[in-house]
């Protein structure tokens, strides 16, 4: 009986962790707040969901301690990679005070001249030929600024 | 009547996440550029996930909760991957 009481508690609060945190990706002004929101609340609310359910002893308990234990792992890393992808492709960010922090350690797509320069998905081939060693030498040199290079 | 059954509850629960999916889903359809689509992604699936724990509590099979550990790893690999994509894409909103 005790074990269902905390059951219910853990299921009811990782699910008002996932309403809250699918609300912010809903209702925030740009992509990284919108990550900010998904990633740590996201990932707390199904852990103790997960956690919930393995309390009732429903299933066998190392699917679900796997399941915590690479959402704990993962969701950190994945997100922490697609903000610094977003971030070089240029997502516009809202409310800086002081300026760019990160504004000569990664290098970044102007998003304006991207459109002026025409989306290189519409206009086909002049536009992608001409980009594709551009790109490349563009790889390879945020490839280099990873590394300890200072 | 003390206690809620948790077989009643599980069921509620899905029904309010319901509501997140429903939010997320229309953020991955409207918001503006792949790297909010991305992010949508990653949140769907923290959402999903839960879906089939409960769903394992609902049903009391316990090899939901095996479909969310799947979810969770096909969720890294695609995030990985889509970030690369959007890295390498320059100029997505």
């Amino acid at each position: 009986m005790i074990r269902a009481a905390v059951a219910t508690v853990l299921l009811a609060g990782g699910t008002a962790f996932i309403v809250i945190a699918s609300i912010g990706v809903a209702r925030m002004p740009d992509v990284f707040q919108r990550m900010h929101a998904a990633t740590k609340a996201g990932g707390i609310g199904s852990s103790l969901v997960v956690l919930g359910v393995l309390v009732t002893g429903v299933a066998r308990p190392m699917t679900g301690v796997l399941t915590i234990l690479f959402m704990l792992l993962s969701l950190s890393v994945a997100s922490q990679l697609l903000a610094r992808a977003a971030y070089i492709s240029g997502a516009p960010i809202e409310g800086l005070e002081r300026g760019d922090p990160l504004a000569g350690v990664l290098d970044r797509t102007d998003i304006q001249a991207a459109e002026r320069d025409g989306a290189p998905e519409e206009s086909g081939v002049p536009a992608a030929a001409p980009a594709a060693p551009d790109r490349a030498s563009d790889l390879v040199s945020s490839m280099r600024r990873i590394g300890p290079s200072e | 009547m003390t206690m809620l059954a948790l077989p009643v509850v599980a069921p509620v629960l899905i029904a309010v996440l319901a509501l997140s999916l429903a939010l997320t889903a229309w953020r991955m359809l409207r918001g503006p550029g792949y790297a909010n689509r991305f992010v949508a992604l990653d949140m769907l699936t923290a959402v999903v996930v839960s879906i089939a724990a409960l769903t394992a509590l609902a049903t009391g099979r316990g090899a939901f909760l095996d479909v969310g550990l799947g979810v969770a790893l096909i969720n890294f690999a695609s995030t990985c991957a889509f970030a690369a994509f959007l890295e390498r894409r320059r100029g997505g909103r």
